[in-house]
């Protein structure tokens, strides 16, 4: 518990940093100001900057609507990169594994029909399982051939969009009477319910009980590390496979184990943004999220408890940054180097310690994975 | 434990990389854009008094793409800027990061109270749908898409861009010395195949009329099937199709692929003036200064002229849900000569008044 708060104190001290270094380049990118010498005028972009990013985030009921809609395939997708960390392997595949979880959440969304507390669940099963052997064929390529995941899971990303998009243009998934690559939509009954379906008139809320999923996908990944033997073996092996192996852990198992959950929870993530956000796919369904995740990770030390927290700070960025795009002139792409700079202060502790001249030590345990050809 | 050390911030820079580089790639120009848009918004208020668009906001959100995507994004984009210039409108624009930005972004501009919101590309169709659907009193228009069924407040900005594609093939099939010519595309949809079926049916006319055989590689006319790079992205692929087109007798090749054409083109260069291109959507002889010697001719898909036609309609005062269809006689396409003999330059814009009267059908 003390290392956790240590660990999340550097992670606000480096959210801190990222702000400052971001409020710099505002100012210097204030071209029409700088050029009449107009500081007062570039501060105050950047207090108009911050101010709209907190409250598109979470000031009133639609931020925190966006923020919910945000968070919830990072977190999903984080924990498909931690779970790998934590067996030891990098997987950069969960961008592939959300596209086909999307898909076969897709598939049971528009096929079925039901009643909606049998087809949503169905669906999201569906796409976990999807998801899940997608991200399975890496682990089995590692485990029998030795193949690393780094290589397979980008290629598997490349196979997916392609294959998503001819999907699209089959008439199995193709929408009738629509030329381009875009999906059928699902049933009604299949959408994830809205959180705040109950205020009437509000459409502009989109947040959706994908949310539950995303927590309970959490919680079985906190329950799997801490309270199974599974979850035990799963991260000896990524402390040390040698070791595991040793012990008489069947560390190949393990591998396609490790990956079969992280296609799983990324698998999670297509679905959630199938059924809950969009009503459909299209070729960009899983967006940059799959990459995001990657920073999630990390961000939290592949942690369950540091995953949700980081995912949800990526997610009121997000939110955030569109309110901040509308409201000043500052462009949404500010968001993508103040994530950056968090990734990067967070990757330099002692950076932050000089900045803010903290003297104790830095927790430095955290995700470990195995090197190329490990 | 310090080999692991060292792989984990191998990753964490990896991952920071990516990031860095992703922003870098929109970063600088949008601050470019705004500068010069609000330099243009100057201008505007000083030399005029009072124009018809004043108190108008138009409000543009962008696809995935952003505003600098040096394609229909950009191009809706300068559209915009035209109507703040001609008009006196106010503009605005959003950028989306992705799918799930597309209907916070029109939601925010409902609030604001835009008067039209353009929206850029078939992937905003059902976004757009929906918002135009809960706001009966704004105007909507979106870029390549059309709505079907109609919807009273908004409107599809299309383009018969297989006009001009006709006349470029007529061109192409009159200029060849090897007799092929050729074409491909990004992939394999009916924005990008028109123009590619334009084409061909373009030199079957030239054949037709001189009693040619010139051949078309890259689009078959019956099967409605071709060569496709499958992205719009890849400068490689745009290189490597029209090397083995080349291969294959092409001297005129027309890549229908945005980006992707750009490889071509730089292939063209290499040939020392063997291979020509014709560019596609703007005048790429201006749009690609550093191979612009490579290009005969562009056909033009004049997308700021639709968005500038949907905001005068605004202006107006008129709502519809009529589509806007950019044609050789609305000046919506068009053909840009860069490296014509005059003699088969007027040739070639006379089969295009052709077009335009519906004297020549395609």
């Amino acid at each position: 518990m003390k290392d956790l708060l240590k660990s999340l104190r550097y992670t606000l001290l480096a959210l801190l940093a990222s702000l400052l270094v971001g409020a710099v380049i505002i100012v210097v990118t204030d071209i029409d100001a700088l050029k009449v010498g107009d500081y007062g005028k570039a501060f105050s972009t950047v207090l108009t900057a911050y101010k709209s990013l907190f409250e598109g985030s979470f000031w009133g009921v639609r931020s925190i609507s966006n923020t919910i809609t945000g968070t919830t395939p990072l977190l999903l997708s984080g924990l498909a990169v931690s779970v790998a960390f934590k067996a030891g392997l990098f997987n950069i595949g969960a961008t592939g594994q959300m596209l086909v979880g999307g898909m076969t959440a897709l598939w049971v969304g528009f096929t079925m029909s039901g009643p909606g507390w049998l087809q949503v669940p169905l669906a999201v099963l569906a796409g976990a399982i999807g998801g899940a052997i997608y991200g399975g064929i890496a682990g089995v390529l590692k485990a029998r051939t030795g193949a690393h995941e780094v290589i397979t899971t980008i290629m598997l990303n490349s196979i997916a969009s392609f294959l998503v998009l001819w999907l699209l243009k089959t008439t199995v998934f193709q929408r009738e009477g629509r030329p381009d690559p875009i999906s059928k939509l699902i049933a009604d009954e299949a959408h994830l319910p809205r959180l705040f379906g109950f205020l009437e008139g509000r459409s502009d809320l989109v947040a959706h009980s994908g949310l539950f999923v995303a927590l309970s996908a959490t919680y079985g990944y906190w329950y799997l590390l801490t309270r199974t033997t599974l979850g035990f073996e799963l991260r000896a092996t990524g402390l040390n496979s040698d070791a595991a192996k040793y012990a008489g852990m069947k560390s190949k198992t393990l591998m396609v184990v490790a990956m079969l959950l992280a296609g799983g929870f990324a698998g999670m993530a297509g679905a959630t943004e199938v059924l809950g956000t969009y009503g459909y796919a299209s070729t960009s369904l899983a967006g940059n999220i799959g990459f995001d995740a990657i920073a999630v990770a990390l961000l939290g030390q592949s942690s369950p408890i540091g995953t949700l927290v980081s995912a949800l700070l990526f997610g009121a960025l997000q939110a955030g940054g569109r309110s901040m795009q509308a409201h000043t002139d500052v462009p949404v792409d500010l968001i993508i180097v103040l994530r950056a700079l968090i990734v990067v202060f967070v990757a330099a502790p002692l950076l932050v310690k000089a900045m803010f001249r903290v003297k104790s030590q830095v927790s430095a345990q955290g995700q470990t994975f195995r090197g190329w050809g490990g | 434990m310090i080999k692991r050390k060292g792989l984990r911030s191998a990753a964490v820079a990896i991952a920071a990389f990516s990031l860095i580089a992703g922003a870098c790639g929109g970063g600088d120009d949008t601050a470019t854009e705004e500068t010069t848009a609000e330099t243009t918004a100057e201008t505007t208020a000083e030399t005029t008094a009072a124009l018809p668009g004043e108190g108008i906001l138009a409000c543009q959100v962008t696809d995935t793409g952003g505003v600098d995507d040096k394609g229909f994004n950009q191009i809706s984009y300068k559209g915009m800027q035209d109507a703040e210039a001609s008009l006196g409108v106010t503009i605005d624009l959003l950028e989306s990061a992705s799918d799930a930005d597309y209907a916070p972004n029109l939601q925010n501009f409902a609030d604001k109270g835009c008067n039209i919101i353009v929206t850029v590309g078939f992937l905003l169709g059902d976004a757009t749908k929906a918002a135009a659907e809960a706001n009966p009193d704004r105007n909507y228009a979106i870029v390549d898409f059309a709505f079907d069924p109609a919807i009273a407040n908004a409107r599809g900005l299309v383009f018969a861009t297989d006009q001009p594609s006709f006349m470029a093939g007529y061109l192409a099939a009159a200029m060849t010395k090897t007799g092929v010519v050729s074409t491909f595309g990004g992939i394999n949809i009916p924005p990008v195949s028109i123009f590619m079926d334009g084409y061909a049916k373009g030199v079957a006319y030239y054949n037709a009329q001189k009693g040619a055989k010139v051949k078309v590689l890259g689009w078959d006319t019956a099967k409605k099937d071709g060569t496709f790079a499958g992205n719009f992205n890849s400068l490689d692929d745009g290189k490597n199709i029209a090397k083995s087109q080349a291969d294959e007798g092409a001297d005129i090749i027309f890549p229908v692929a945005g980006p992707v054409g750009l490889g071509s083109a730089q292939f063209a260069k290499e040939s020392g003036g063997k291979v020509k291109i014709i560019g596609v959507d703007v005048d790429m002889s201006i749009s690609n200064p550093d191979a612009a010697e490579v290009y005969v001719a562009s056909v033009l898909k004049n997308i700021d002229a639709a968005v500038l036609a949907a905001i005068t309609d605004t202006v107006n005062g008129v709502k519809t849900s009529e589509n806007y269809v950019g044609t050789l006689a609305n000046g919506g396409v068009g053909v840009a000569f860069t490296a014509v003999p005059a003699g088969l330059q007027a040739e070639v814009e006379a089969i295009g008044k052709g077009i335009a009267d519906g004297t020549i059908k395609i």
